[in-house]
Formats: C-alpha cells, structure tokens, sequence
C-alpha cells in the first residue's frame, strides 16, 4: 500500500485516483457535526476559524475519551453526510482532504473538483484499529463540546481509501 | 393480606450493578456470533476493497479485546431491555435511577464516549443518560438485562412504514429491502436488520430493536417467518452495496424478524438497521 503524508502537495493530490488504499501520516483536524455548525457561524459572522485550514485535512470523528495511558481513545471516522452542507464552505477556504465515511452530495463533489481536494472514507466502525495509528491528540477549539471539539491529530499508518479523487471520480 | 411474602425481592442496586458490567464488557468487543458471520462473509467474498474491510473488521475487534477499549467510538444510546418475572418485588432506588446510575458509572469507568444531547438545544447530558428503557413483565422470579450500545449511524437509517393489508408479504420485502438500498453505505455494512411486523405504530418499532437482541445467524422459530428472514437476506445480499460500500455479496450478516398481531386496518412494518459492530450483553438475577 502507498503512503501519504499531510498536509501534501498539489502534485500529489492529483495522482490519488478513486479506489486506491493508502496509508495517511502526519497532522489532521478533527471536526463533525458540531463543530462544522459552530464553524459555519464564525463565518458568517466574519470571524477567522480556530484554525488555519489552508492546506490542511478534516477527520469527521468524535473519540471516546482517553485511557489514563493513551492519547486517545477509540476513534473511527463518522458519516460524512452530515457535513455536506457545511463542506463546499471549507474546501473553498483551503482545505485540501477531508477523511469521513460513506457517500457525499454532488454540492461537495463539485467543491472537491473545483479546489483540487481529495475525500477519503476510513473504515467505519473501527475505531480501537484508528486509535492505535493516532499518536498525539490536543484540543484545539470549542472544548465544551467534548468529543465534538476540534482536536489537532497526529496519525501514523493510518489506512484509508481514496473515496472521490480531485477529478470527481468516486468508488460509490 | 401480604402478597409481598410470596415475591423475591430483589434490591435495584443489583441491577443498576448488572448494567454497569453488562454495558462495561458489551462496548468493547463483537459478540461471539457476530464474529463467526463476519469471518463467514470474509470467506464468501471476492470484492477486494471489502475483504481488505472485513480482515480489519477483525483486526479491529481484536485490538478492542486486547487494549479493553471500545470497538467503535460510537458506544451509542444505551438501550436498556429488561424482563421482569412478575414474582419479583423491586426493592430500593427507582427502577430507571438505578439503571441510569450503572450507565452513568460504566460510561465513565470505561472511557466510554458520552453522545447524549438534548434534542432541542443539542447540550449534551455528559454522563451517556439517560438509557433507552424498555420494561416486559413476564413469569417467573428473575430478572433479564439486556444492553445494546446502538450506534447512530445505524439508527439514522431506520424506518417505520404503515403498510395496508395489500400490500402483503411482497410489500413488506419490499419495504425492507429499499430502505436497506437507500441506506447504502452510511449505517456501515455488513449490516443485520432486525424487523418488527404487526402491532401498532410504536409497538412495531420496539420489536424491530427485540429483534436485534437475537444472536447474528439464528432464525425465527416459525417456519413463515424463517422463510421471510432469508428471503429478505437474500435480496438483500444482491443489492451489491457491500462491506462498508465497497460492492459485494456481504451487504447484511443476517435478518431478524418479531412478528405481533395487529389491527385488520393495518401492516406495520419497522426496520431497525444495526451495524457491522453488533455489541450485546445480557445476564439474569
């Protein structure tokens, strides 16, 4: 299997083709329901996001809390779905992946093609395999939301598949 | 006259400690024979996207067992189902406090994810309660605890469907296996479905949840109703929407039917869709 580090070029972005299993290290922001919502206000209010999403990747996941010896707790990705409406927002302010499950709208397809991006589909339901490939975990806005809050990750190995690539080409 | 003499009385303490190691074991394995059915689909399948999904399905439980963390980080409403010998005198704290006490003690002890909200406002309760409580008042001196940790991403794709008598056995197959079509990827297949056929509006959806609390690879114990499980598996199986979505023949690891008599107006029908992650204990005082 290929591997990835994030963030990554525009080069690379553009060689990941619909289908392909790979391994993704390096930094990704956590973010779902909640904070998608909480986002999408700061916005309309004309206010900067928490963090600066320019080039950076999204992980739609809401761990259960960590054991007293790990740096987080299990940690599978959620639906994506449910973003859908705050997603084209994003990915027009930079954002350049997003790891999730399951199919998207064509609002968001359209998005990812028009801005280069790349969504990949985690294995759902396996979230004590995710935890065992993320390294560090801190908290990084909204922390009243507890497992909804943005949490800044640090992944190794962490097994994806490219679900829609830059070209609009999906596995659905 | 005192009837309580000729009951067991049995002190809500020990059930709200029977829910606390029920719900503590449930969320961080696959159940025995949830296990077996998807080592089964892994030796049925030819997809390679989704035998790459099923071998860390299995991976996954696995790492659950072995670092005693939860297999899914959605570790779910607590749904709580109880049967109730009716020779049993419930002593103590309130039924429903007890129970919300054992959640709220295992949610914390096992670092388990808390994900109730207020519907309105969406603030969450911080503590996984209150439990989805459903009560049956049977025979006997005992008491059954059921705990199902349900996943939303799974709820979310359940429906109920007021069929009419006409539209029959060919209209509930038919209800089922669209719902599980539009569904598609998003309650992570292979999914078990459990069905409640008949009663009311309400009573259909609860035996659609019973259903669920059925062992993946056991059948009805009407010939009919075995006959409809199968039928609706097997149609469902060629929907081709497979493991997680990455096409195949493993779109459902089983289908669990609960039928009730209803009204001569009617056909409720509920579809309750379970994930891949079926987490289940029970235990009887």
């Amino acid at each position: 299997m290929k591997s990835l580090t994030l963030p990554c070029d525009l080069l690379q972005l553009k060689s990941l083709c619909a289908g392909d299993t790979l391994y993704l290290s390096g930094t990704v922001y956590t973010a779902r329901d909640a904070a998608h919502k909480k986002m999408h206000e700061l916005l309309e209010d004309g206010k900067p996001l928490p963090f600066d999403i320019n080039n950076q990747c999204i992980y739609y996941v809401g761990p259960c809390p960590a054991p007293n010896d790990k740096p987080i707790g299990s940690a599978g990705p959620t639906s994506s779905y449910r973003m859908d409406k705050f997603t084209p927002e994003l990915l027009d302010l930079g954002l350049k992946c997003i790891i999730g499950k399951g199919d998207r709208n064509s609002d968001v397809v359209n998005s990812l093609v028009k801005n280069n991006a790349v969504y990949f589909t985690a294995l759902g339901g396996l979230g004590a395999l995710y935890a065992s490939k993320i390294t560090k975990c801190e908290v990084v806005a909204f922390s009243e939301l507890l497992s909804e809050a943005v949490y800044k990750l640090e992944i190794k190995d962490f097994p994806v598949i490219v679900a829609i690539d830059s070209k609009g080409k999906s596995i659905y | 006259m005192c009837y309580n003499c000729r009951m067991r009385v049995l002190n809500t303490k020990e059930i709200e400690n029977a829910v606390y190691r029920l719900a503590l074991k449930a969320c961080n394995s696959l159940t025995p024979d949830c296990e077996r059915a998807i080592k089964d689909a892994l030796q049925l399948e030819r997809e390679n996207l989704s035998k790459f999904a099923l071998d860390n399905i299995l991976q996954n439980n696995q790492i659950a067992k072995t670092e005693n963390i939860p297999v899914c980080q959605d570790t779910g409403l607590a749904c709580v189902m109880l049967e109730i010998g009716q020779e049993v005198f419930l002593d103590g704290e309130l039924l429903e406090d007890s129970i919300n006490c054992g959640v709220r003690r295992a949610y914390e002890d096992g670092f388990f994810r808390k994900s109730v909200v207020d519907p309105l406002t969406r603030v969450n309760t911080k503590d996984n309660t209150p439990a989805m409580i459903h009560t049956e008042i049977v025979s006997g001196d005992k008491v059954k605890i059921t705990f199902l940790p349900k996943g939303f991403g799974s709820e979310n794709m359940s429906a109920v469907f007021m069929l009419t008598p006409a539209h029959g056995e060919d209209g509930i197959v038919d209800a089922v296996v669209n719902q599980v079509k539009k569904a598609g990827a998003k309650p992570c297949p292979p999914v078990y479905i459990g069905v409640g056929i008949g009663g009311s509006f309400d009573k259909c959806a609860y035996l659609a949840k019973k259903a669920l609390t059925r062992p993946v690879g056991t059948f009805s114990d009407r010939s009919d109703v075995k006959q409809l499980e199968l039928k609706i598996l097997d149609k469902v199986n060629k929907l081709d929407i497979g493991v997680l979505g990455f096409k195949g023949k493993n779109t459902a690891i089983g289908v669990a039917i609960e039928t009730y008599p209803t009204h001569i107006a009617g056909l409720p029908v509920a579809v309750n869709i379970q994930c891949h992650c079926v987490r289940l204990e029970s235990e009887v005082l």
